[in-house]
């Protein structure tokens, strides 16, 4: 067994003049579950399908367990992989789709039902062995993909856009349970998704792709909390930019002049005094205060408007010509008449040096 | 409240009662007198142009000079006539299996295409189709006749010595089945494939399915209701095929088609040509009954 169940070595995908791929190298552990993230047209698809074999790089290479994959068909890796319109074969039942793979590989018959059945117990739709796909709901047939490709006990499994066709209440569900069937199977997942939500929640690591590259990788936390560039950071959850030169770095920390209000940030990237650069700091970072606090980063803001959404609240203020976003959690009861502050007072806005990013742009 | 003459009362599904244009009932909402008149155009042509003469063909075939006979019948059943049935339908099923050989890889291209390139295809398709079908079997007559273009090509290129005889024969007869009907195969083929969902076969390889396995497994069964259509519609009319195999054929290649007209041409005993009509109607519908069953109610629309 190597080291990685999937590598990306310097992968190129170009159609015509198109290029989907750009150079991307990645490595992703075993009984990883992974995730691709990014917008339409990012080249996280191809590089699945790539993965798949369902398309060949036109440059670099990919290993799966260590080996070069090179132009082994699709039919030949050891790779299963669940589709965004989960492609079940209509002309047979539950359980004969299941049992597709194994028949391919020439399974005996008491095995092909045994396994069936424990594919089918591991989704849970035991039931429905002899329904066909059209008499079933989105959801159900969701996880008749899932047991046909499981069944086959690939290495890996790719997911296209798996929650993409189910209603929101159904999605939170999945996310759930495809992240304890994961743990259950103990095989590496790889799924893509534009839903940078999804990604939080389900993956050990994530990879943000922009245009056919990789812009960064790693876990949840570091990706939301450390973008390293700003894509990531507007990419994924919510933040504010601000705009500037930096004026000194020393250490991991970096003074940026903002409008002539210095602020104070972590350093990510290429950053060195006199380069145009940008601060990032997300809402739920910051706080407003009545009275003064000390520490930088600290200024007198106007009020403009309050949002409450019943557990924070969400307060837009005005810093000269520039609007932030502020939220703050409702930890106390709303209901106090002084609770809020109202739109037009002056509040102080604050935030630590911690919490925010100096990126370079 | 007074209902207007051009409204009707109908019942909704819940037993609620709305009123409709009259116009736009739908048939089993008529009653009586209404159903009656609105099928006697239809009707009546069925009867008079089919029905009847399908009656007079009946009648005919059992009487001789005024007599009840099975004569007629029993000639079809001689050892002559049993082959021409079997060379028949012989010749129409390797019609079928060579159209269908030719036509599906065409389908499937035409299925390929980007959209705007496939209304075009179509249109390719089927302008042989409008022409005159006699128009087209001449002009396959002309090309393959032993002074038509291709023997001259073949001559001058130095490929053969002498013109090949390639008209006058069932392997012609075959060439003109096949191509008149490739319009019938091709079409409910492509109406099949641009059905088809192509993730499918995606789906067939990723399971271990070679592409081989995947067309046999994935592929033709799904594609099988525009196989059985242009199968039946290529196989039935060829059977009692008559232009093809006489301009084709010749007088060397006879058919059952020939045999048929043949007796209701000069030395006419229209007794037995009319038996004969009847027992190749009855194996046609015959083999048209075993689509429907086969087909199981996944119609392609014709």
């Amino acid at each position: 067994m190597s080291d990685f169940a999937v590598e990306m070595r310097d992968v190129t995908k170009a159609f015509g003049d198109v290029i989907a791929v750009d150079h991307v190298t990645m490595a992703i552990k075993h009984k990883e579950f992974f995730a691709m993230l990014g917008p339409s047209g990012c080249g996280k698809t191809t590089s699945l399908r790539m993965i798949a074999g369902f398309e060949q790089p036109t440059g670099g290479e990919i290993a799966i367990d260590g080996k070069n994959a090179g132009n082994t068909p699709p039919f030949q890796r050891d790779v299963n992989t669940v589709f965004q319109s989960y492609a079940l074969f209509p002309h047979m039942t539950v359980a004969q789709n299941v049992a597709f793979g194994l028949e391919m590989k020439g399974t005996p018959k008491t095995d092909v039902v045994r396994r069936v059945s424990e594919a089918l117990d591991l989704v849970r739709l035991p039931q429905l062995a002899n329904r066909y796909p059209k008499q079933m709901s989105g959801g159900q047939q969701q996880r008749v993909a899932l047991a046909r490709a499981l069944v086959n006990r690939p290495k890996v499994l790719l997911l296209d856009e798996p929650l993409g066709a189910l209603d929101a209440k159904l999605r939170k569900e999945m996310q759930v349970e495809l992240k304890t069937l994961q743990r259950e199977v103990g095989i590496t997942f790889i799924f893509v998704t534009h839903d940078q939500e999804e990604a939080l929640t389900m993956s050990d690591r994530i990879a943000v792709f922009n245009r056919g590259q990789v812009l960064q990788a790693g876990t949840p936390l570091e990706i939301y909390e450390r973008p390293n560039c700003r894509f990531v950071a507007d990419f994924i959850g919510e933040t504010n930019f601000l705009d500037g030169k930096v004026t000194d770095v020393s250490g991991d920390f970096a003074t940026i002049d903002v409008g002539g209000r210095p602020f104070t940030g972590r350093v990510n990237g290429d950053i060195h005094a006199g380069v145009d650069a940008t601060l990032s700091v997300r809402p739920e970072k910051m706080q407003l205060a009545e009275k003064q606090p000390s520490g930088p980063n600290t200024y007198e803001v106007l009020v403009n408007s309050i949002g409450y959404v019943g557990s924070d609240t969400r307060i837009i203020v005005a810093l000269g010509p520039r609007q932030l976003d502020v939220w703050e959690q409702n930890s106390h009861s709303t209901l106090d008449p002084n609770y809020f502050f109202r739109p037009g007072e002056k509040a102080w806005l604050t935030f630590s040096r911690d919490n925010a990013l100096v990126l370079s742009n | 409240m007074a209902i207007q003459p051009w409204l009707q009362i109908s019942y909704g599904a819940d037993g609620s009662s709305y009123t409709k244009p009259y116009m736009i009932q739908t048939i089993r909402e008529r009653k009586g007198l209404q159903l009656f008149g609105l099928m006697l155009p239809g009707g009546f042509w069925l009867i008079a142009f089919f029905l009847l003469p399908l009656a007079m063909i009946a009648f005919i075939s059992v009487f001789r000079d005024g007599q009840f006979t099975l004569d007629g019948y029993q000639q079809s059943f001689e050892d002559v006539y049993i082959t021409l049935f079997q060379r028949s339908i012989w010749i129409s099923f390797v019609t079928t299996v060579a159209a269908l050989l030719i036509s599906y890889p065409v389908a499937v291209l035409m299925a390929r295409l980007p959209k705007e390139w496939r209304n075009p295809a179509v249109f390719l398709v089927m302008i042989p189709f409008w022409t005159n079908f006699l128009v087209r079997t001449y002009a396959l007559q002309f090309l393959m006749r032993n002074q038509g273009p291709i023997n001259s090509l073949l001559l001058s290129l130095g490929l053969i010595q002498e013109p090949l005889t390639m008209l006058n024969t069932y392997g012609a007869v075959l060439v003109g089945l096949i191509y008149g009907n490739l319009p019938f195969m091709i079409l409910p083929l492509y109406s099949s494939l641009e059905k088809f969902d192509w993730t499918m076969i995606e789906a067939a390889n990723d399971l271990g399915a070679n592409t081989a396995r995947a067309f046999l497994r994935v592929m033709l069964p799904l594609t099988a209701p525009g196989v059985l259509a242009g199968s039946i519609l290529t196989f039935v009319p060829s059977i009692g095929t008559y232009v093809t195999a006489e301009l084709m054929g010749g007088g060397q290649a006879s058919m059952i088609g020939r045999a048929i007209a043949g007796k209701f041409e000069q030395g006419a005993d229209w007794t037995f040509g009319s038996a004969m009509s009847l027992l190749l109607m009855v194996i046609v519908t015959a083999f048209a009954l075993i689509y429907f069953r086969v087909g199981r109610g996944e119609r392609v629309a014709l």
